[in-house]
């Protein structure tokens, strides 16, 4: 245990990317419930982050296309998700947290497709259960997740008079066990239920193969020592020593011509 | 008003290891098949390149269509069952059913799963057998049954020796190829296993340990270890599935073909004799009636069962009074006990765990339902040990020790750090019924159809607590003595209690067989007792669950059923066993 007990994370060194963001929020009070046009909003998204930090400016430009909200509308309640996503799978001495690996992207694709409408599940009723868990709800997974977030943000307001993106880790970390030990209301489903649904969304935005969104230039994996779509292990398979392979992603596996 | 299609001569209701065993063997006998397959057409080729854990283990792509049917849950009869809206039900959809999917597990069951009854009163005494305890015997010996598991291995090429199986049962031949690969993992299973003066194996497999081609003349590429198995189709056509093997050898004949779509809901019949199926073509919701001479429900247990509860052939089995016998002896591998793994934590130790094979794994059998005496035990019946290097995928390999947080630094610190340095010692156990664990239709959910589902009702009693706490002990040990650093061992006590069969598909009872049509509802040919033109061919049949994966007997059982059904139509009718005068419990 002594190997992995030793390796903490400096706390400064913790989610890059986040506090220019953050930054940027707080000083244009979007996320605090001020008023602001699309127009300008959307004007002032690219400029700070330009003028602020040229390390963004980079990853910026790398990032693909496909990062833009296909369910979300309210950016305010985005960066709720992401900033809930991170403190569940922080970035570390490891690697990339959540928000870098894309796991807020992920979610925002998977809700707006049949997953996020529970397409492919038992609908019919009688819905009889109380406080039941995300798959016994009668709500979607959309609106359980858009319920969670705003609740989530509710409730830092009402806890710590400040929005949940803007809150302290630690406030934030209170804020999430609040749900997972079930002790926040929430209309048609249980709080533990939505954060079950939240921290599983999570780990399948960190790991599964980058083609959904997340698990960003196969971050997740390295992290993980996963070596992804390898057609064989035959030729290891009986190896004592652990082999480390750089991973190869459906994108380079499967049948392109 | 449906629409009455051209007669058959045999339909076959389901495309997996039931439905295509009957397929091939009636098809080859120059029989006229149809195959009625609920779900989409599947063949080899959608298998390539979809190594997709989120698609298809975590989201479970080819697990039953939710949307269509489900079951409910409930432990006891005063309670109203609630839907598994949402959870993986492994029961596959589509052609080739839930082998299209499967890990590759080949079992045998033991002498003594088939006259458990009988073995279990001359060893004990009858007082041993609790009075709820359904256990009866299978109408069938293990004898009589060997051959045909011995075709069946030989039909899918299962990789395995009986060198290392002292335990047994004893075997006509050997397996038709040598087993799978050593790894270091099933090594130090293995040497820790012998250190403890068990008897360790590897397990027979339906993963190729080399290409083999199968009496059939249908050809499975040998197994190159990539880890997407159970699930999953094989991406290089490895695995045998009913795909590559029966189904294929089938079509070759010209005399089967597969309607696919085709979701049954009944069996139509005079009350003598069944005259075909009515179902209902889930693209165009049209329903057709499909005349046939011999129809053959081969599903998965819940719809054998279903169908044949809304057909109403045969008495609805009555826990009150222990009467009737469809939808009796429901058991399973319920999974929130059979899952629940030993973890050993290594902080020395790296496996490369990302490698593996649906059964790449090892097993004792040393605590086997003929090995314990249990005349010191305070259960019957019993268990392997079993550890599988099946390949560990990344969204479900986040396994930290107990004490652990979920989420958060330490959980993401941990869970990365142990990714490839723990293992998971499994057990699968015998289960056995209860008369007050069974199948019957839901009053309050409906499937897309308008008829009920199928409702579970199942309460776990100290037989099955106390089974489990017992393998989880000696697979503490195992894992101790593989020099394992942290151990997480599950709690089982009163509260641990079934909730349903989400994550699991080894499943039994309900149209379960024996020599008594007062007890069963099939003889040993599978035929249904009081309509003998039907035949109901799974899992469905097994009167309990042996300590071993289905597929092997459900093959075993496929073939005896077919020999029953060939005969059958030679001779124009008739039973093909003499149903027992009296009762044998």
């Amino acid at each position: 245990m002594a190997d992995n007990k030793d390796k903490t994370t400096s706390k400064n060194s913790n989610v890059a990317q986040d506090p220019g963001r953050r930054k940027f929020i707080k000083n244009t009070g979007v996320a605090a419930g001020g008023v602001v046009g699309g127009t300008l909003l959307g004007g002032l998204i690219g400029n700070p982050f330009k003028s602020e930090e040229p390390e963004l400016e980079k990853k910026e430009k790398a990032q693909p296309p496909t990062e833009a909200r296909m369910f979300f509308t309210r950016y305010e309640d985005f960066v709720v998700l992401e900033q809930a996503t991170e403190r569940i799978y922080p970035k570390d001495d490891n690697g990339p947290g959540a928000i870098i690996l894309g796991v807020p992207y992920f979610i925002d694709k998977q809700l707006a497709g049949p997953w996020g409408q529970n397409a492919d599940d038992y609908r019919l009723g009688p819905f009889n259960e109380s406080n039941p868990s995300s798959s016994m709800s009668r709500l979607t997974r959309k609106e359980i997740f858009l319920n969670g977030i705003r609740k989530m943000n509710a409730l830092s307001q009402k806890q710590f008079d400040v929005s949940f993106n803007e809150a302290e880790e630690e406030q934030q970390i209170e804020i999430l066990e609040y749900f997972e030990d079930d002790e926040v209301d929430m209309k048609g489903v249980s709080s533990s239920g939505f954060f079950d649904l939240l921290r599983g969304s999570v780990l399948e935005g960190a790991f599964s193969d980058p083609l959904y969104g997340g698990n960003r230039n196969m971050e997740g994996w390295k992290m993980k020592e996963f070596p992804g779509a390898v057609p064989s292990y035959a030729d290891i398979i009986e190896e004592e020593e652990f082999i480390k392979m750089d991973p190869v992603s459906l994108t380079n596996y499967q049948q392109k011509t | 008003m449906a629409k009455k299609l051209d007669k058959v001569d045999v339909v076959v209701v389901g495309t997996g290891w039931a439905g295509g065993v009957v397929a091939a063997e009636l098809a080859k006998e120059g029989h006229n098949v149809l195959g009625l397959e609920r779900g989409k057409d599947q063949k080899v080729e959608d298998f390539i390149g979809a190594k997709d854990e989120l698609r298809y283990s975590v989201r479970g792509e080819m697990y039953q269509d939710l949307t269509k049917d489900t079951l409910t849950i409930r432990n006891t009869l005063d309670e109203t069952a609630y839907p598994n809206r949402a959870s993986n039900i492994a029961g596959g959809t589509d052609t080739g059913g839930t082998s299209a999917h499967f890990n590759g597990y080949v079992y045998r069951f033991f002498p003594y799963d088939f006259e458990i009854r009988s073995k279990t009163i001359e060893k004990y005494g009858k007082d041993r057998i609790p009075k709820s305890m359904t256990i009866q015997d299978w109408g069938i010996t293990y004898d009589e049954i060997e051959p045909y598991y011995d075709k069946f291995e030989k039909t899918l090429g299962i990789s395995g020796s009986s060198k290392d199986m002292p335990h047994g049962p004893e075997r006509s031949d050997e397996y038709p190829n040598p087993p799978m690969r050593d790894t270091p993992t099933l090594n130090l299973f293995k040497k820790a296993a012998r250190e403890l003066e068990l008897h360790p194996y590897h397990i027979p497999s339906a993963n190729m340990s080399q290409k083999y081609e199968n009496p059939d003349g249908e050809t499975i590429n040998a197994c190159v270890y990539c880890s997407f198995c159970e699930g999953y189709g094989c991406d290089f056509d490895a695995k045998s599935s009913p795909i590559n093997t029966v189904l294929k050898t089938a079509e070759k004949t010209g005399n089967y073909e597969i309607r696919n779509h085709a979701y049954v809901n009944r069996v139509l019949h005079d009350g003598e004799r069944a005259n075909g199926v009515l179902f209902t073509d889930t693209q165009t919701g049209e329903k057709y009636e499909q005349p046939a001479d011999v129809v053959v429900l081969a599903a998965f247990v819940w719809s054998n069962t279903k169908i044949m509860l809304l057909s109403e052939v045969s008495e609805p089995y009555n826990p009150e009074t222990g009467k009737g016998v469809i939808g009796k002896n429901y058991t399973g591998h319920y999974p929130n006990i059979t899952y629940d793994y030993v973890y050993g934590f290594f902080n020395d130790k790296k496996f490369n765990s990302y490698a593996g094979a649906g059964t790449l794994g090892a097993a004792v059998e040393d605590y086997g339902p003929e090995q314990l005496d249990h005349s010191e035990l305070d259960f019957l019946h019993g268990y392997k040990l079993t550890i599988l290097q099946s390949g560990k995928r990344p969204i479900s390999n986040n396994r930290v020790p107990e004490g652990t947080p979920s989420w958060g630094k330490e959980f993401k610190e941990k869970s990365l750090f142990y990714a490839n340095r723990h293992i998971a010692m499994t057990h699968h156990d015998g289960v056995l019924p209860r008369d007050h664990n069974y199948l019957d239709l839901d009053p309050n959910y409906k499937d897309a159809f308008g008829d009920p589902v199928l409702r579970t009702t199942v309460k776990y009693t100290d037989q099955e607590r106390n089974l489990i706490k017992h393998a989880n002990q000696k697979a503490a040990e195992l894992v101790e003595q593989m020099g394992a650093d942290i151990i997480d061992v599950p709690v089982i006590d009163e509260e641990t209690e079934y909730d349903g069969p989400a994550g699991g598909s080894h499943f039994a009872g309900g149209v379960i067989m024996g020599d008594d049509p007062e007890t069963s509802a099939v003889n040993n040919y599978s035929q249904v007792w009081d309509m003998e033109n039907l035949f109901v061919v799974g899992s469905s049949s097994f009167p309990h669950f042996g300590n071993a994966n289905p597929s092997g007997t459900i093959g075993a059982l496929a073939y005896r059923a077919v020999e029953g059904i060939n005969e059958y139509i030679k001779n124009d009718g008739g039973l093909l066993v003499e149903p027992k005068e009296k009762n044998n419990a």
